[in-house]
């Protein structure tokens, strides 16, 4: 260790010497370019989050101010309270209908993976063509027969006219990260089951899910993302808020006359939230199985 | 073709335990994905079809509206200006954010590949736009952008890029504008993302080989870093494109629900929910058409990566 920690200040020095303009410059260009990232990718969310606390007179002052002067929790109270009555209704009905789909999407979806990345079968890459696609559908395509259909038999403004479709945006991105986590997973362990007489569904039950449950779980939090962050079919599936979802509430809190700047910013927040802390927790296994399909194709 | 033949006539001699497993499912493999197929089928695959039968009625929200209209609906949408407004709009939005997207996120992944203090935070940073709802995502864009006390207002007019008191949001190229920078600020992690991971399945030896060879950093990324990307890129372009030519909550907040700037999806919208019930196969018609230019954007784009591979 210290002969590698002696030597190495001193090969790094006469690189240094010899290319030192290009090296430095290289560095000086990076860290331009990390800061621009930082702020544009930072920038909304951090201005959203002080506008949420600022007092209204501080929101409305010219020039704006970067770091907040005033500090209240009146938008919080109000988002909920006086601006948009529903919200709290709609982040009930949000929760509901998102939790509820991401369990069928996992119960449907795992077999599905399942057969994917361990059985073989006629029309393998079919199945697999076909849920992509689905996920690159235009979904405002469904929309039109959904409506009629939903009017149809009574269940417009229902959760269940809402779940239904959500489980075609949902399927597709729970199959294909549950197949990138299965595939991960060595098969030994199950092939020795099988030898000892377990099922197959009882393999993927007992000894596929529990291996692999932090995968599940990453595909749980994105089916959820999924189905939470939907604006479509949350706005054309319901009528008011026996099943309105919270992504509709948030446009309707841009009044007609005047934008209720801390509240809308308020009800960002409360909304993203839950998603930003999820997505940062998780961020390694979102990342591995988001680009697994990319790379091994 | 003869080589196949006697390959497939020759039985195995010897399977391994994985093999047979693979090979020997029967028909179980089909139970595990039917639940997944049928709600596929039902939910998206379905209502395609219904959408081609209510296209052709003439008001399919009225009992008695089932009469038969023919090509009707699709003669009015192609003829209406809106709707030929709103197809220049979705592809001028898809084109131009796709393109910033790919060289942008090109560019940020060349610099997440390299290693330098603070490489995770740059990794995580970007993940934050992209845990956004693109419905909220563009609220507080839409808030940033406003008139009255509208930061970016605020410093674009600083910078003299607006006139005092003009505002981005007063003209159909600006929302259009505004449309770009809001989906490159919340999708282009996605795209610098399956770029890294390209980026870092190509074996290092290359870069190394080409180096001996005395190609310069440009030449490389040519003749090296592109060609093996092209799988990763073309995957990446699709989704995008397929994302961008669909958009909706984007184009709904910026116009406040109203009409000034339409996409194709918002056209269509409109056209079922907010017009006449007459208009709404009109709406309709314009979903289909919309599914049939995304059925062959992605054909082609399908084609292209399998030619000359």
């Amino acid at each position: 260790m210290a002969v590698q920690e002696q030597v190495a200040p001193v090969a790094r020095a006469e690189a240094g010497s010899q290319e030192r303009r290009p090296f430095e410059w290289g560095t000086v260009g990076r860290y331009v370019a990390v800061a621009v990232v930082l702020i544009f990718a930072l920038f909304p969310f951090y201005w959203t989050l002080i506008t949420s606390i600022k007092q209204d007179v501080e929101i409305n002052s010219s020039p704006p101010t970067l770091i907040p002067h005033t500090f209240t929790f009146n938008n919080y109270v109000n988002a909920f309270l006086s601006v948009q009555p529903a919200f709290a209704k709609d982040l009930l009905n949000s929760t509901i209908v998102a939790i509820v789909t991401t369990i069928l999407a996992l119960l449907f979806g795992s077999i599905c993976a399942y057969a994917i990345a361990r059985t073989k079968f006629l029309g393998k890459s079919a199945v697999l063509a076909i849920i992509l696609s689905v996920q690159m559908f235009p979904l405002i395509a469904l929309v039109g027969p959904l409506y009629v259909f939903f009017t149809d038999i009574g269940a417009y403004n229902t959760y269940v006219a809402l779940i239904i479709p959500y489980l075609v945006i949902a399927l597709p991105v729970t199959v294909y990260f549950l197949t990138s986590f299965f595939r991960d997973l060595p098969p030994d362990l199950e092939e020795a089951a099988l030898v000892d007489g377990t099922t197959r569904l009882g393999a993927l039950w007992r000894i596929v899910l529990p291996l692999t449950a932090p995968g599940v779980f990453t595909t749980a939090i994105l089916s959820f993302i999924t189905v939470w962050n939907d604006f479509l079919f949350g706005l054309t599936m319901t009528a008011d808020s026996t099943a309105q979802t919270v992504t509709v509430a948030i446009p309707l809190f841009n009044g007609q006359h005047q934008i209720a700047f801390g509240e809308v910013s308020a009800a960002a927040i409360i909304v993203t939230i839950p998603l930003v802390i999820a997505v940062l927790f998780l961020q390694r296994r979102i990342v591995s199985g988001l680009t697994a399909g990319a790379v091994k194709g | 073709m003869a080589t196949t033949t006697q390959t497939a006539s020759v039985p195995t001699p010897k399977q391994s335990l994985r093999e047979r497993l693979d090979l020997g499912n029967g028909v179980f493999p089909y139970f595990l994905v039917a639940p997944t197929i049928i709600i596929i089928a039902a939910v998206a695959v379905y209502p395609i079809i219904d959408s081609i039968r209510l296209s052709l009625l003439t008001n399919p929200l009225v009992p008695t509206g089932n009469t038969f209209a023919g090509l009707n609906s699709y003669i009015q949408a192609i003829g209406d200006p809106e709707f030929q407004g709103s197809i220049s709009t979705t592809f001028i939005f898809s084109i131009v954010s796709v393109a910033a997207e790919t060289v942008i996120g090109f560019a940020l992944a060349l610099l997440m590949n390299q290693t330098f203090r603070g490489r995770g935070l740059v990794r995580t940073a970007i993940l934050i736009p992209f845990a956004f709802p693109t419905i909220v995502s563009s609220t507080i864009w839409l808030l940033m952008f406003n008139a009255q006390n509208g930061v970016m207002t605020y410093l674009m007019q600083v910078f003299h890029l607006l006139a005092p008191g003009d505002t981005l949001l007063r003209t159909t190229n600006g929302i259009i504008a505004a449309a770009v920078i809001i989906d490159v600020w919340k999708t282009t992690p996605f795209m610098a993302l399956l770029i890294l991971a390209g980026l870092q399945v190509i074996p290092k030896e290359l870069y190394e080989a080409a180096g001996v060879d005395g190609s310069n950093r440009w030449q490389q990324f040519w003749t090296i870093t592109l060609p093996m990307l092209r799988g990763a890129l073309l995957i990446a372009l699709m989704f995008r494109l397929l994302d961008a030519l669909r958009a909706f909550d984007l184009f709904y907040v910026l116009t406040g629900g109203g009409r000034q700037v339409e996409t194709m999806a918002t056209y269509a919208y409109a056209n079922m929910f907010q017009s006449p019930p007459l208009d709404f196969p009109t709406g309709v018609a314009a979903t289909i058409i919309l599914f049939i230019i995304c059925a062959i954007v992605s054909s082609i784009i399908v084609t292209f990566s399998r030619i000359n591979q």
